[in-house]
């Protein structure tokens, strides 16, 4: 083990001995337990060291502290002790002094500022030495405060001292421009002159400054344009210069400055024509001769690329820039290649065509082995497709998709889905592309997917018959993947008369029976793979299905009604449903479950699954008997279905004026018949009729001892009714409340109708009647009517009784 | 500018660590638990360039050191290689072939050379000799025991 062999080690006073006979006894600690008590006894130590007075022992106690520090073990009492020693005159006090300073303190600490006059004083000290502790300290961990406190002084270095100080006080300078930036001003003066030094380090640090004062002032940076011819000399006396030892790295000659040279050129050049046309011949010489075999020689042709790129630089200079890149991505070197993918993204909107050259290297970068580089080359790939490459580049990522490390695979779908929308060359291809996708990836994919594929199925009309095969027989594959699943189910359900059909010309034809399908459909309603939302499908599916094929529709009934003793909420829901479909609604069945028209593109953003919050996975296929009005009505009035069939007790909301005749012009009593969406269903019965009007009671709903009921009065006259009212009587023990009517006027043709809620309390049970009086107007002549309503249409009201013989009245509200 | 250069062994040891930014404590200590988790979790044969927040984050091996460095995204991650390297060059000149154990038992020396090659973040000097000769001529200036004891405390 070496202890630093050191040519000044015998003038030293080796403090060094100490702080390493600790570090060894630290680091023979068995266990971090035995750690622990060993630093316990050592911080003990160090802490009466420091309440000590001046032995010639606080440096190295501070040098212990530091170490344990570093270890992470709490040092902030020895805070105090780094400012005490800061200002001793010991040039070994000062060092570790400072140094504790910017490990222990930072700005936020209260000592920090107490340092501040030590550093003052340093910064003039005799010996360059300290002074340099002091600019490395400020530069370090100075606040805005002290920035400001030690400007001027700064400045006062930046002109009048040697190298050595120049160059630290310029990188100060720098530091104290990011903290206070109103100090820029202060500095800029010095800046420009700066660029004259010969000295590297100080050229260095002058372009720092420059660059610094550059991006903080547009004024500033319109001053310093002028110095890029001066710039543009030291670059070309970098790159043609003879060999110099000192400089040399790998065969270029201060690689470091040569960079920050570059990058400050490429700000000064930046939408400036004649910046730009002024650093043109440096920076084609530069591309042309740095020679990229090594990682300096890479890293200057890298700043210069992205110099060219940034500024107002001719034609073949960007190709030349772009032709570097390319060289890159061939280059051995995975950092290189890396490097390059990095720089051309950000040109590829820019300078497609040039980047498009390059496109072969790029897609063989997806083979990488590092993922970083796999990253850059599928985003790269994916900004390349375009119309012209679409069916060769989809191979290389579905490629990359079968084989891609698991953290790229969902930006890789949503690229191959976004790219494959844009640019697929047939309805087809498109399809067979994303059934692809699915049946390799399906776990990685959007949300949106699902209802995204139905739509574009339901559009390609032509190809339902192929779709359907191909999906059936995904499905007899496998069930797991849940998005493909759901596609596949909700197809079956629509096209499945074309499915049992057997044949299409463009796969090749295999015999399917309705037992299969349902056989299939089955398996995923009962397999534990399935999600809640897939068996939501797979049971919709089989329930179209039953008017779709013709032997097996008892089967579909019993699977039906299994179902609605289904734990999941929703399966048993739908189950219900269905149940009743078949039961109740028969003669509903078929126009319910038909085909369903093609659907119009969702607007961006605007998913169905966003309307919900019981479905995760949106169902557009839903068929609740309410459906039938709406069929024929675009988009976005399927996605307000769902809004209503998404599981919210929001009544239903009238739709607006629909944009294409409704094919069912019975939807309104369609609504009406089924009123709120609860299952049980509800009966109306007409007890009135006379001159047009027609007034219907709807029983609402009703219990032991209440009942809502909603009268409905509709108008099928030429003229309009107006005046409408409705007043009520009941029986004695009977509590009668009448809700506002919806209105007074009913339109004529029977184009809108009035509604009027009363609710009837019946605590004794008694058998409910109801006597109304019904006033309107029609055509100028007002008539009154009284009408008798003796049984409700609902078996839970049922007259048991006679007559009653008297009857509160109570007019309406 | 550079925010931070860590210096931790292929065990997770922290042996350097230079903050260009003013961070709190707590946030220090988790900065250097996510580069070293990331760090070594890296392949080989990867290249030395990872993504972290708004951050580029260079790394590189040398022996049984890692030497991870962060650059804000215009900086230059070619040159970081390059200073990386530099900063080692530096450091094995000055030990002569320079191994872990030399920097965890002269810490504060190893923190005296990169104080004369980088500052606020930013490169200082760029010539090695000039760095090489400064440290030099610091350590000069220790006192021996006698001189350091007949000057005033303070």
């Amino acid at each position: 083990m070496t202890t630093g062999c050191h040519a000044s080690k015998d003038t030293v006073m080796t403090p060094s001995v100490r702080l390493q006979e600790m570090i060894r006894v630290i680091r023979s600690a068995r266990t971090q337990g035995e750690e622990r008590g060993i630093i316990q006894k050592e911080c003990a130590d160090i802490r009466a060291q420091f309440r000590q007075g001046d032995n010639g022992e606080r440096s190295h106690s501070l040098a212990k502290l530091l170490y344990v520090h570093m270890l992470g073990y709490p040092a902030h009492f020895g805070q105090m002790e780094c400012v005490r020693l800061i200002a001793s005159p010991r040039y070994s006090e000062k060092r570790i002094g400072y140094l504790g300073a910017m490990m222990l303190l930072d700005e936020k600490q209260d000592a920090s500022l107490l340092i501040t006059n030590s550093i003052k004083n340093d910064l003039s000290h005799s010996s360059q030495y300290v002074q340099s502790l002091a600019l490395c300290t400020l530069a370090c961990m100075g606040s805005a405060e002290m920035c400001r406190d030690l400007a001027p002084e700064i400045e006062r270095l930046l002109r009048a001292s040697n190298c050595y100080i120049k160059k630290k006080a310029t990188l100060c300078a720098v530091h104290i421009i990011r903290k206070v930036p109103e100090l820029a001003e202060l500095f800029t003066p010095s800046a420009r002159s700066l660029l004259s030094e010969k000295n590297h380090g100080v050229l260095h640090g002058a372009v720092v400054l420059i660059t610094e004062l550059c991006e903080h002032n547009p004024d500033t940076l319109d001053q310093f344009r002028k110095a890029v011819p001066e710039l543009v000399q030291i670059m070309k006396g970098l790159v043609t210069s003879s060999y110099s030892p000192e400089h040399n790295v790998a065969g270029i000659s201060d690689p470091f400055l040569q960079v920050r040279i570059l990058r400050l050129l490429r700000i000064l050049g930046h939408n400036n024509d004649t910046a730009s046309d002024a650093m043109n011949d440096l920076l084609a010489q530069v591309a042309t001769n740095t020679d990229s075999s090594k990682t300096a020689g890479s890293a200057v042709l890298y700043e210069t690329v992205l110099t060219i790129m940034d500024i107002n630089s001719e034609s073949g200079l960007r190709v030349l820039a772009v032709n570097i890149l390319g060289r890159f991505l061939l280059n051995n070197d995975r950092n290189i290649r890396y490097i390059s993918m990095t720089s051309l993204q950000k040109i590829v909107q820019t300078d497609h065509n040039a980047v498009q050259r390059h496109r072969g290297t790029i897609v063989d970068c997806l083979k990488d082995q590092d993922t970083s580089v796999k990253r850059r080359a599928l985003e790269l790939s994916l900004a390349l497709v375009s119309a012209v490459n679409i069916r060769s580049m989809m191979k290389e990522l579905l490629i990359f998709l079968s084989t891609c490390p698991p953290e790229l695979r969902s930006q890789t779908t949503s690229g191959i889905f976004n790219v494959a929308e844009r640019y697929s060359p047939s309805k087809r291809w498109h399809i067979d592309t994303i059934l692809h996708v699915l049946t390799t990836a399906g776990g990685d994919v959007r949300d949106e997917t699902v209802p995204n594929l139905i739509q574009l199925i339901t559009t390609a009309s032509e190809l339902h018959c192929y779709t359907v095969h191909k999906l059936y027989r995904a499905l007899v594959k496998e069930i797991s993947q849940q998005p493909l699943v759901q596609v596949a189910c909700w197809c079956i359900g629509e096209y499945g008369d074309l499915l049992l059909k057997g044949e299409c010309e463009e796969i090749e034809p295999v015999q399917v029976t309705e037992d299969d399908v349902l056989d299939a459909l089955e398996t995923v309603l009962q397999s534990h793979m399935s999600s809640p939302a897939t068996r939501g499908f797979a049971l919709t599916a089989t329930m179209k299905l039953s008017t779709r094929i013709t032997d097996n529709v008892d089967r579909i009934r019993s699977i039906v009604s299994i179902y609605g003793s289904c734990i999941d909420l929703e399966l048993q829901q739908r189950a219900v449903e269905y149940n009743a479909l078949f039961k109740k609604y028969d003669h509903m069945r078929a126009a319910v479950l038909e085909r369903m028209p093609v659907m119009g593109k969702n607007s961006p953003g605007h998913t169905n699954g966003d309307t919900s919050g019981e479905n995760k996975e949106p169902d557009p296929s839903k068929p609740k008997p309410v459906e039938a009005g709406l069929l024929s009505e675009p988009a976005s009035q399927v996605c307000d279905l769902l809004d209503l069939l998404g599981g919210t007790d929001t009544p239903l909301q009238p739709n607006p004026a629909p944009t294409s005749t409704p094919t069912t012009t019975s939807s309104t009593d369609l609504l009406d018949l089924l009123g709120g969406l609860e299952p049980t269903p509800v009966l109306t019965e007409t007890v009135y009729e006379k001159n047009g009007l027609r007034l219907k009671i709807q029983c609402d709903k009703q219990t032991e001892t209440e009942v809502m009921v909603t009268l409905i009065g509709s108008n099928s006259a030429q003229n309009d009714i107006t005046n409408f009212s409705l007043q009520a009587a009941v029986p004695k023990s009977v509590q009668l409340q009448m809700k506002a009517p919806s209105g007074n006027v009913i339109p004529a043709h029977g184009l809108g109708q009035v509604t009027q809620t009363v609710v009837l309390n019946n605590p004794n049970k008694v058998s409910l009647k109801i006597r109304i009086r019904v006033s309107y107007s029609n055509q100028g002549v007002m008539h009154q009517d009284t009408v008798q309503i003796d049984s409700f249409p609902s078996p839970a009201c049922q007259p048991q009784s006679a007559l009653c013989d008297t009857y509160t009245s109570s007019a309406s509200p | 500018m550079m925010h931070f250069l860590l210096l931790f062994s292929r065990q997770g040891k922290l042996r350097l660590q230079k903050w260009f930014l003013p961070l709190p404590e707590r946030e220090r200590k988790k900065i250097v638990k996510d580069m070293t988790t990331m760090v070594l979790s890296r392949k080989p044969r990867t290249c030395n360039f990872l993504h972290w927040k708004d951050l580029k984050i260079v790394y590189k091996r040398y022996a049984s050191l890692y030497f991870c460095c962060a650059l804000e995204n215009k900086d230059n991650e070619l040159l970081a290689l390059e200073i990386l390297h530099r900063y080692v060059e530096l450091l094995d000149k000055y030990f002569g072939s320079v191994c872990e154990l030399d920097i965890i038992f002269n810490f504060e020396k190893a923190y005296f050379i990169l104080d004369e090659f980088l500052m606020g973040g930013e490169i200082q000097e760029t010539s090695k000799q000039s760095i090489a000769k400064s440290v030099e001529a610091s350590d000069m200036l220790q006192e021996t025991m006698e001189e350091y004891m007949s000057k005033p405390a303070f």
